[in-house]
């Protein structure tokens, strides 16, 4: 049925066990993002080191689909370069918005295919872009200091 | 008094005969976000459409006396409807044009010396033009405070409610609670001050029965499509001497006196809030909405879903881990209940329920502050109409505890 593939069980180990959530007290770049539909909010830290996101973690309240969204991408972008993470980003950016057509590559997006489900229900694609939009801010404040 | 013959009247709204996710019966839950509309007021519609499609109060011809005849018969049902007279009746495009226009028309009349007070459980759309009002003029914005029961606290009225108090805008029945608020002593005392009482009546007008003169307020909004009528036509009422002092809102055609090229001078209320061809087959088809609704009788309305309101209150407290936020009591209160459930985030929820045909709404319910006041980010409402049964409440019982199974006890 529909909804399991919506609510695949990596999503539920996610959202039971988030990676990366806590906020580390040291950061380039701290943003705050909301889903204004439905009041989930993130506050994630990142920190830059020659290129390389070497610290990010998180905080935050919302549904199942944006936890463990923002979980998998931390897994997922953490001690990659900028422009490898760009790519990956850009990558579950275009699997959301595929209206269910697209499985994803899993070479490049590894647990986050397991998402791919959320792109046939339009009302939660903002749940699973919370933590990457976020991330994506703050890749740019933390490159502009 | 005669109990409701849901299943007659079902059959009345064509889109219960369809079925939702894979042949699931729609169980449909949402009315306060907007309600279903039976087939009369899709004839009215369509019928107006059909047949005596004209921009309404202009044109010579036949067609245009037809159409300006069917939006105006629908201003005396709406007067009717709500006690008042037929000059006062407003046609505007939602309650939020309605409330707008009114916190626009009292830029001039605010001075930063005056309160504006509204309540902390207000819909955003009763709050944001009042704050952005104050904003505007330097007046001051207070509010009454909500409990934890989601009553409000109305032990500060006093200081509240004072000589520079010149707006009190507040919503008769919560959006998210179901509390219905205590006029009386409200309305006694803006009125003791000066002030002017504005009531947010989305969620009463189609529930209960209503009278502005009983009520004893100076305006009252509220919105078409939750009161079985179409989209884009919402009401605004108001006391004749306040609507002829109150300067327009909007400007164009149809809603002037006199026009030169440097000045104008303003129809008489309600015209000179009605810039624009109106929404004349929404204004009809809200004419028969309220038509269809008085057909079943308000009070009867009313009666029904205080009985299927208590019903589910009961049902969904039997459910551990399930904590209803709001009156747990149906005195005052209709039945728009909110919940939240155990860890299991609203949107979760609302997804597994949606899987079963059952529509809720989850979220702020655009009411930030009242959700942050309460302690919960987001909730899932369950909203009541006539069209609904104990059925209806058995399938979000047996829903909630479906996803309890689904999503691992909470």
């Amino acid at each position: 049925m529909e909804l399991d593939a919506l609510y695949q069980e990596v999503i539920l180990d996610h959202y039971k066990h988030p990676q990366h959530k806590g906020l580390l007290s040291t950061y380039d770049a701290q943003v705050h993002h909301v889903n204004p539909s439905c009041g989930d909010e993130i506050t994630l830290n990142l920190t830059l080191d020659n290129g390389s996101i070497s610290a990010l973690s998180w905080d935050g309240v919302g549904c199942s689909i944006s936890q463990a969204s923002v979980s998998i991408m931390s897994d997922l972008v953490i001690g990659k370069n900028v422009a490898d993470a760009r790519v990956i980003l850009d990558s579950f950016v275009e699997l959301m918005q595929s209206k269910g057509l697209k499985t994803g590559n899993a070479e490049i997006l590894e647990d986050a295919v397991s998402l791919a489900g959320v792109s046939k229900f339009p009302a939660r694609i903002k749940c699973a872009l919370l933590g990457w939009m976020a991330y994506k801010d703050a890749v740019l404040s933390a490159s502009n200091k | 008094m005669s109990e409701l013959d849901v299943a007659k009247l079902r059959k009345d709204f064509p889109i219960f005969t369809r079925t939702i996710r894979d042949g699931k019966k729609l169980v449909y839950l949402d009315s306060g976000a907007t309600s279903q509309k039976p087939q009369s007021v899709i004839d009215a519609e369509v019928n107006f459409y059909s047949k005596n499609n004209a921009a309404a109060h202009r044109g010579a011809h036949q067609l245009a006396e037809e159409a300006t005849e069917a939006m105006e018969s629908s201003r005396q049902i709406v007067a009717d409807f709500l006690g008042g007279e037929v000059d006062e009746i407003v046609f505007t495009k939602s309650a939020t044009e309605s409330l707008n226009l009114l916190a626009y028309s009292y830029t001039s009349l605010i001075t930063k010396n005056d309160s504006i007070v509204v309540t902390e459980m207000e819909h955003h759309a009763n709050l944001i033009p009042w704050q952005q009002l104050a904003e505007r003029t330097g007046a001051t914005l207070k509010w009454f405070e909500v409990d934890q029961e989601g009553r409000l606290d109305l032990s500060a009225i006093d200081n509240l409610i004072t000589e520079d108090t010149k707006i009190v805008a507040i919503t008769h029945q919560s959006n998210v609670l179901g509390t219905i608020n205590p006029l009386e002593a409200i309305v006694a005392r803006a009125h003791e001050v000066g002030a002017v009482v504005i009531l947010d009546a989305c969620q009463s007008v189609p529930h209960m029965p209503i009278n502005v003169a009983e009520l004893n307020i100076d305006f009252l909004a509220f919105s078409g499509h939750k009161a079985v009528g179409p989209t884009g036509v919402g009401v605004l009422w108001g006391r004749s001497e306040l609507l002829e002092m109150l300067p327009p809102f909007l400007f164009g055609g149809s809603m002037i006196e006199t026009v030169t090229m440097t000045s104008a001078t303003w129809a008489p209320a309600p015209r000179k809030f009605e810039a624009g061809v109106p929404n004349m087959a929404q204004i009809v088809g809200l004419g028969a909405a309220l038509n269809y609704l008085s057909q079943i009788g308000m009070e009867k309305i009313y009666l029904h879903e205080v009985k299927l309101g208590a019903y589910l209150i009961e049902r969904l407290s039997s459910i551990d881990g399930l904590r209803i936020v709001g009156p747990r009591l149906m005195e005052s209160r209709g039945g728009t209940v909110s919940f939240t459930f155990g860890d299991i985030h609203p949107h979760d929820l609302g997804q597994y329920l949606d899987a079963q045909g059952i529509a809720v709404r989850t979220g702020h319910h655009c009411a930030w502050p009242l959700t942050r006041k309460l302690g919960v980010p987001a909730t899932t409402r369950a909203s009541l109409y006539f069209y609904n049964d104990e059925s209806d409440v058995d399938a979000l019982i047996e829903g909630i505890i479906g996803a309890k199974k689904y999503f691992g006890a909470p």
